[in-house]
């Protein structure tokens, strides 16, 4: 089992994932062709101003206004991305792998990053429950996305401590990986990639043609 | 949590329309609307919302019926395009009419929602492509559909024949010359520098308006003209029902009457809506990247002929008076800080508002909601609660309100909620304060 998850599977859903990912971004690049406003109306310098108000911690308004939620989102999002990329011991696969290894952080700090993503995914969950704006936009969809966001490092974190019997850990925790991974082109958490592109759009109808600001 | 029941609206061009509709029908239409209409943004708008609730605050009638989730910007989204998208157009009916309801009733397209989503993702065009599938299906508001068709038949939107409009304008015009004796509005010149164009409402009951812009031309010594034939009416409804086809010929006769009078550029009176059908949605649907004529909206106009002392400003207005950021040409063009310099330059008393500049909360009566009719009004004035509490904070007795819709609106809002404002387009404050040189005043 260790063998089909660690092997042949990682390689499927790197694949899935690189993929699918291009194949849904050239599909938005042709339909916008048949969207006519899209390509004259799209504006680097706008764009990019748009996604530098919404890439840094409390430069837009509705940020500033919601700051419990800005916190959770942004520190969310920066663990999740950075952990497994700077974590030691997935440097050390790559390393027996491929002999390719880059700049890791301490265990102890990936450790709280772990942690860090589990509190927010609960945040959100809350959030889902007890506000009712979201729970009213709210479908089961949702909470399957934010269980497969948050598994692999609920997983990791019990593995990496081995609370739990190691091997059975160890397969749970790469396998919800994979998951995730393949399920980033065809589902919501295609935000992932889209964000850039709905934004620098905005950020260019507002800019370039209205002469205004979107944060 | 089960949210209040909705109070029951008649409005026949709802009620009676969707008889006529068959499972078929409504199927085909939306499946047109989607695949041949929609395209990138749609798709990507739907695969990329997260369902995260971040827009709703942005919203005044999510704000005015206390957080009520089914007002919100992603939540009317959810009740319209979510629901036919998963039931792939197999809706009845009462959804369609529930789906005009909500789009065409309860959402001003003022694109507010879209500076607080965090992907950016244009909750108005998706709204209005749900009016695109309801217009489709004759599914309008009744008086809504009403201006749709004046502007269809007489391309103006109230109506009016050519000699009501060119009887108006000599009428106001005489009127003007009580106060300036060399007040003109000169009609059809051909190479003038400005056309100046209205909107339909402008000769229909607010007549005086044009007569203060003869007055207003005439003292800052413009070389302008207005058109005697179709094309005078900058106004456009088609574009807020969904009837992008009749919007577009709309639009197209109001630049033909400048390329006949061969105008340099058009200026247009204090109107929202008819900027952005102008500027925005009625050029992009005939294919112009940006207007083919340039077009200065009032704001813009007056700031540049107070700034550039063509009016001078004599006694200024001495009560305290706030302002109204109209959506269309404020979030819609930047416009805020002329209308501050305005604003100070003819008011003593100036209180701004707040929030204001892109982010101020709209009338609730643009979008084309006001033009709904009577049948609406109570739920769109409900709807602005908040508007009312932001003016009532700022202590003044006036309100202006440099575009039709918002005055409308906020004069409903003023009067509902009992807030003894008067609302005052800017012109009229204009011409109160204004110079008029000696040798051009009236005996």
């Amino acid at each position: 089992m260790y063998e089909l998850v660690s092997g042949p599977l990682v390689w499927i859903s790197f694949i899935v994932f690189i993929g699918g990912s291009l194949y849904q971004l050239g599909s938005m690049l042709k339909l916008a062709k048949k969207d006519k406003v899209i390509y004259p109306y799209m504006s680097l310098k706008y764009g990019l101003r748009s996604i530098i108000h919404w890439i840094i911690p409390f430069a837009s308004t509705n940020m500033r206004k919601r700051p419990v939620m800005t916190i959770m989102t942004f520190t969310f999002h920066i663990c999740l991305v950075l952990t497994p990329i700077l974590l030691l011991s997935h440097n050390i696969l790559w390393y027996q792998s491929w002999k390719i290894s880059w700049w890791t952080l301490p265990e102890a700090t990936t450790d709280i990053m772990t942690v860090i993503v589990i509190a927010a995914s609960i945040f959100f969950l809350m959030r889902r429950l007890v506000l009712s704006e979201v729970r009213f936009v709210t479908f089961p969809s949702d909470y399957l996305l934010l269980a497969i966001a948050a598994a692999p490092f609920l997983t990791g974190l019990v593995a990496y401590h081995q609370w739990l019997p190691y091997k059975t850990m160890l397969i749970l925790h790469i396998l919800s990986g994979e998951i995730m991974l393949i399920a980033i082109p065809f589902t919501r958490l295609s935000h992932m990639f889209y964000f850039f592109f709905t934004r620098a759009y905005m950020g260019s109808e507002f800019g370039a043609v209205r002469n205004s600001k979107d944060w | 949590m089960a949210e209040p029941a909705r109070s029951i609206v008649v409005d026949p061009g709802l009620d009676e329309t969707i008889k006529k509709l068959t499972p078929e029908r409504i199927e085909s239409t939306i499946k047109k609307v989607l695949t041949k209409e929609a395209a990138a943004r749609l798709k990507v708008y739907m695969q990329t919302c997260v369902h995260c609730g971040l827009c709703a605050e942005a919203c005044h009638f999510y704000l005015s019926h206390d957080k009520d989730p089914r007002f919100s910007p992603v939540g009317k989204v959810k009740q319209t395009l979510w629901e036919i998208v998963r039931k792939k157009g197999k809706v009845d009916g009462e959804f369609i009419k529930n789906c005009s309801r909500i789009a065409h009733t309860e959402c001003n397209v003022c694109r507010r929602c879209s500076m607080y989503c965090p992907f950016g993702i244009d909750m108005a065009y998706l709204l209005l492509l749900v009016r695109r599938i309801c217009a489709q299906l004759g599914v309008v508001p009744q008086y809504l559909q009403d201006t749709v068709n004046s502007h269809a038949v007489t391309l103006n939107q109230m109506w009016v024949k050519q000699d009501e409009w060119i009887d108006t304008l000599q009428w106001q015009e005489e009127d003007a010359q009580d106060e300036v004796k060399n007040a003109r509005i000169p009609l059809d010149v051909e190479g003038a520098e400005i056309m100046y164009s209205v909107i339909g409402p402008e000769p229909k009951f607010l007549a005086q308006l044009l007569g203060n812009i003869s007055m207003i031309m005439t003292v800052a010594g413009m070389d302008w003209t207005m058109p005697s034939f179709d094309g005078w009416d900058n106004s456009n409804m088609a574009m807020y029902s969904g009837d992008f086809e009749t919007m577009a010929r709309v639009e197209r006769k109001h630049y033909e009457a400048a390329f006949k009078l061969k105008a340099k550029k058009i200026v247009m009176g204090e109107c929202g809506h008819a900027f952005r059908g102008a500027v925005y949605d009625g050029s992009k649907w005939l294919s112009w990247k940006q207007s083919p004529v340039p077009v200065i909206h009032a704001i813009q106009f007056y700031y540049e002929l107070i700034r550039d002392g063509k009016i001078k400003i004599g006694k200024k207005f001495e009560k305290p008076i706030t302002v109204q950021d109209p959506c269309n040409v404020v979030r819609g063009r930047g416009l805020g800080e002329m209308l501050r310099y305005i604003m100070n330059a003819v008011c003593e008393d100036f209180r701004d508002v707040s929030p204001r500049f892109e982010h101020n909360y709209c009338c609730a009566a643009g979008g084309g909601v006001i033009n709904c009719g009577p049948p609406w009004k109570k739920s769109r004035v409900e709807g602005n609660r908040v508007k009312a509490e932001q003016f009532k904070a700022t202590g003044a007795e006036v309100v202006v309100t440099p575009c039709h819709n918002c005055h409308s609106g906020i004069e409903d809002i003023v009067d509902y909620y009992n807030l003894g404002m008067h609302v005052k387009f800017f012109s009229e404050i204009l011409v109160e304060v204004m110079e008029i040189p000696e040798d051009m005043k009236a005996e």
